[in-house]
């Protein structure tokens, strides 16, 4: 069982109350604890099992504006009091910073509203096993798979942060996630794909057989692909290059990249960066939502942001630290974005495909090309030409 | 050394009775115990930025039957929580048995002392330093508008114990000293990044101010790309400089070599050992016996000692890297290779230090051969889809090539291959061989280790270049 509220606030107060004792003028403590549970399976049958209980602690403590922090994972009040000793004898010798501060109180969050993230129920491994089972079995059906890998985790954590302001709280999190990475092979060619389901609530998820069959098909139609000549040539993005595109994004209008002077993006706020059709939003409170949080990792009330509105940057994700700098409000985005999405246009993805007469649909990209002080982005690609005969790997930029 | 012993209610009696009784049944298996101790002090933006101690402990409790590889960490070493990991195993592996393989090989060598660099140097001397660069660069052209400096420093214990009582133990140092640089001119920015380290103490590193050394050649690589222009695009000759370049033999062929992807027979290589894979006169070594390098190990996670694994000679594919789970089931040895990041993790057959020796030719020699091609200094990331083979790779530093000589600066260039095809085009090989400076961490399935690449300077007749110059 993870460990209850009650165990994990007398751990952080303890630190606080030792934290003061010492002479800090502020500190602030996060204690979590995880548990998770992995069941793998490779070609039909048991591969591994593995299972996992952590303990993590992070303690950052002040001295006016002087700061330092240290982490561990051993809880034991012995090991916690040297660390903290530790701690602030560094944070003595470490220069002040005059932007170093606790989160502004006003800012904190105040009412903590049920997301629904977390789900009781135990999936024991054996259930965990049926799944992979049937997920298996109908991802090798088509005798052009060759190999399947696939796993089942669960997982339950707990945490909670507090300040010397006051701040304290925390709550449970789940979450259960499976995954199928299928090979297929012809005459030609080896090529590998994937498909995975990853929700808080066992029930979400997606059903085995059809996400077996989905990697499988994935797969499949990428054999005998070929290599395409250099040219300029619009490109339909598949869904799943998005993660990788937003948080490029999400890194480039962090407030520390900005403050650092090392984003493409600074001063950039109010002006056009995307075309006038896109928008862009980062949302906390979605019900069951995989990035929802209550407050950020200082304890900031978060708020929804439209990021970009109709092509034009509105927001920078903003810490204390780095909005002070900037002469910012942090809108509780220390620790980074929580639900980031691309809100969805009007036009149906079937007519999209078919909207150019020549076109490349993306589905996957390699490597890291993304440069954030230029705002230059190459990477390797695989897809295929729309229409014409399923195509493999070149350059886009 | 840790004496995991003396933390709780857990003696070595108990844990050596647990470990015994729990993987009595079974193949193979350990206990590895691990106790880290690292520091990051960060200088940023003109201010130390943050200065992080941490501590971890904790042990992870594995047992593998057949295929079957059942594994539980915890980071409470307690024999409460060491008979719940054991219960854990078993139960996975209620239904296949095995027989315990208690050979493990021995050696006396070391290739690093057992110090703590953290404590070595004093976090004033270290703030000095990170003070010194920021300083040193910002005086040194008006064109540098960020200056990032950083230490960072770990002492890792470990202790593995085996059926029957056996016990391996290692303390493993690491350390790295880095230097980022950000200049503007005439509207355009451009990063430098360089860095150093290893298994020694962080001045052994640092001495006779090499820190300056440091600090110019970020500026360089940062002031060579402000002059760069577009890379070109399409299939041309590419030379690659000598040390960090070697990091796309790791990527494109290196992973290709590991055990599990060949057991598994996902790799594009699993059916072509004793073949020829690259041209001749190209030899790579995956080698854990260098003194002092960031990718060397005593003994690796699973207590086997390293060595130095010939895996293509002049051209024939001669050695996988393996982990004993690995060997096992492909009838062969351990290569001592078997790594995780840390108590959390697996052990997977991973890559140390890897090399392609030295040839006799010079790269003076490569690049007058070239009409219209790429001269490849340095590298960002790279990354490799290990079935399909291709890999791509991302230049930090590179120029043109004209007429048999070097141009131009050129931005953004990316490399585009095909793992098993890349070292056939390979038509020159540099007596140059270099180390890297002592940078790397390889990612593989969510973990990272340190690792370290080596080769001389290379000629490919044929590679993908991805620009926007068309």
């Amino acid at each position: 069982m993870v460990k209850d509220q009650e165990f994990l606030k007398s751990k952080a107060s303890y630190c606080l109350d030792l934290a003061k004792k010492m002479g800090a003028t502020d500190a602030s403590v996060t204690v979590g604890h995880s548990i998770s549970e992995t069941v793998n399976f490779r070609n039909k049958s048991l591969e591994a099992s593995d299972r996992s209980d952590g303990l993590a602690l992070s303690i950052e403590t002040y001295l006016g504006k002087r700061r330092s922090s240290i982490s561990s994972s051993n809880l034991l009040d012995e090991n916690i009091k040297t660390l903290i000793e530790k701690c602030f004898e560094t944070t003595k010798i470490t220069p002040e910073d005059e932007f170093n501060s606790l989160p502004d109180k006003n800012l904190l969050a105040k009412q903590i509203s049920s997301l629904n993230l977390y789900d009781e129920t135990r999936f024991e491994n054996d259930k965990k096993i049926k799944y992979l089972k049937d997920l298996e079995e109908s991802a090798s059906s088509n005798n052009q798979i060759i190999n399947t890998e696939s796993s089942f985790t669960e997982n339950k954590s707990n945490f909670i942060l507090a300040n010397s302001d006051g701040f304290c709280d925390g709550y449970k999190t789940s979450s259960f996630t499976t995954s199928c990475v299928t090979v297929a092979k012809d005459e030609n060619s080896m090529e590998r794909d994937y498909e995975f389901s990853s929700k808080r609530h066992l029930s979400d998820i997606k059903q085995a057989i059809d996400l077996g069959n989905k990697a499988a098909k994935q797969t499949i139609r990428k054999l005998s692909p070929k290599k395409i000549g250099s040219e300029k040539i619009s490109i339909i993005f598949d869904k799943r290059i998005s993660k990788g595109m937003l948080s490029v994004f999400a890194s480039a209008i962090s407030a520390s990249a900005i403050a650092r002077g090392t984003s493409f993006l600074k001063d950039k706020i109010g002006e056009q960066v995307f075309a006038d059709s896109i928008n862009v939003i980062d949302k906390p409170d979605i019900i069951k939502g995989m990035g929802s949080q209550n407050f950020d990792a200082e304890g900031v009330n978060s708020n929804t942001l439209q990021l970009i509105e109709n092509g034009i940057l509105k927001n920078y994700l903003v810490d204390t630290y780095n909005g002070k700098k900037l002469n910012l409000q942090s809108n509780g985005r220390s620790g980074g974005t929580t639900n980031l999405y691309f809100e969805k246009g009007n036009i149906s993805h079937e007519d999209l495909m078919k909207k150019n007469s020549r076109s490349l649909y993306i589905t996957e990209t390699i490597g890291h090309g993304s440069n954030l002080v230029t705002g230059d982005y190459s990477v390797g690609a695989t897809g295929f030409w729309l229409k014409t005969e399923n195509l493999n790997i070149l350059l886009m930029k | 050394m840790s004496n995991f012993f003396n933390k709780s209610d857990l003696t070595r009696q108990d844990a050596d009775k647990i470990v015994s009784e729990t993987l009595n049944n079974c193949d193979d298996g350990e206990l590895y115990l691990e106790e880290s101790k690292s520091e990051s002090i960060v200088l940023d933006d003109n201010k130390i930025k943050s200065s992080n101690y941490s501590s971890d402990l904790g042990f992870g409790f594995r047992a593998i039957s057949n295929e079957v590889v059942a594994y539980s960490y915890s980071n409470e070493i307690s024999k409460d929580s060491l008979k719940n990991s054991s219960e854990n195993l078993k139960s996975t592996l209620k239904s296949i048995k095995g027989t315990y393989n208690h050979e493990i090989p021995k050696s006396n060598k070391k290739f690093y002392e057992d110090i703590n660099p953290i404590e070595q140097k004093s976090l004033d001397s270290k703030l000095e330093v990170l003070n010194k660069v920021n300083d040193f660069l910002r005086k040194k052209d008006g064109s540098v508008k960020q200056v990032t400096a950083s230490f960072a420093g770990e002492q890792k214990s470990i202790e593995i114990i085996r059926s029957g009582g056996e016990a391996l133990t290692d303390v493993r140092p690491l350390i790295r000293f880095n230097v980022s640089v950000m200049l503007e001119k005439n509207g355009r920015k451009e990063t430098g990044v360089y860095g150093i380290g290893g298994r020694q103490s962080y001045d052994d590193y640092l001495k006779n101010d090499n820190w300056k050394n440091v600090c110019e050649e970020a500026f360089r690589i940062a002031s060579v790309n402000l002059d760069s222009k577009p890379a070109p695009a399409g299939e041309m000759k590419v030379v690659l400089g000598p040390g960090w370049p070697a990091i796309l033999i790791h990527e494109a062929i290196g992973h290709g070599l590991e055990g599990d992807f060949n057991r598994k027979k996902t790799s594009a290589f699993h059916d072509l050992m004793g073949q020829k894979v690259a041209s001749e006169g190209v030899t790579i070594v995956d080698d854990g016996t260098i003194d002092n390098r960031r990718g060397s190990l005593t003994i690796d996670d699973e207590g086997t000692p390293t060595e130095r694994t010939v895996l293509i000679e002049n051209g024939i594919l001669k050695n996988f890297m393996q982990d004993r789970h690995n060997a096992r089931l492909m009838k062969t040895r351990s290569t001592g290779s078997g790594r995780r990041e840390n108590y959390r993790h697996i052990v997977l057959p991973r890559m140390r230090n890897t090399m392609m020796l030295s040839g006799n030719q010079t790269q003076d020699e490569m690049i007058k051969s070239v009409d219209k091609g790429i001269f490849a200094v340095s590298f960002g990331g790279g990354q490799v889809d290990i079935t399909s083979g291709k890999f791509v790779f991302n230049c930090t530093e590179a120029y043109e090539i004209n007429n048999g000589k070097i141009g131009s600066p050129i931005k953004g260039a990316t490399l585009i291959g095909d793992g098993p095809s890349i070292l056939k085009e390979v038509s020159m090989v540099g007596n140059d061989m270099m180390l890297d400076p002592g940078i790397g961490t390889c990612g593989k399935a969510g973990q990272g280790v340190p690792v370290g690449v080596a080769q001389p300077s290379i000629l490919i007749d044929k590679m993908t270049v991805g620009g926007t110059k068309l």
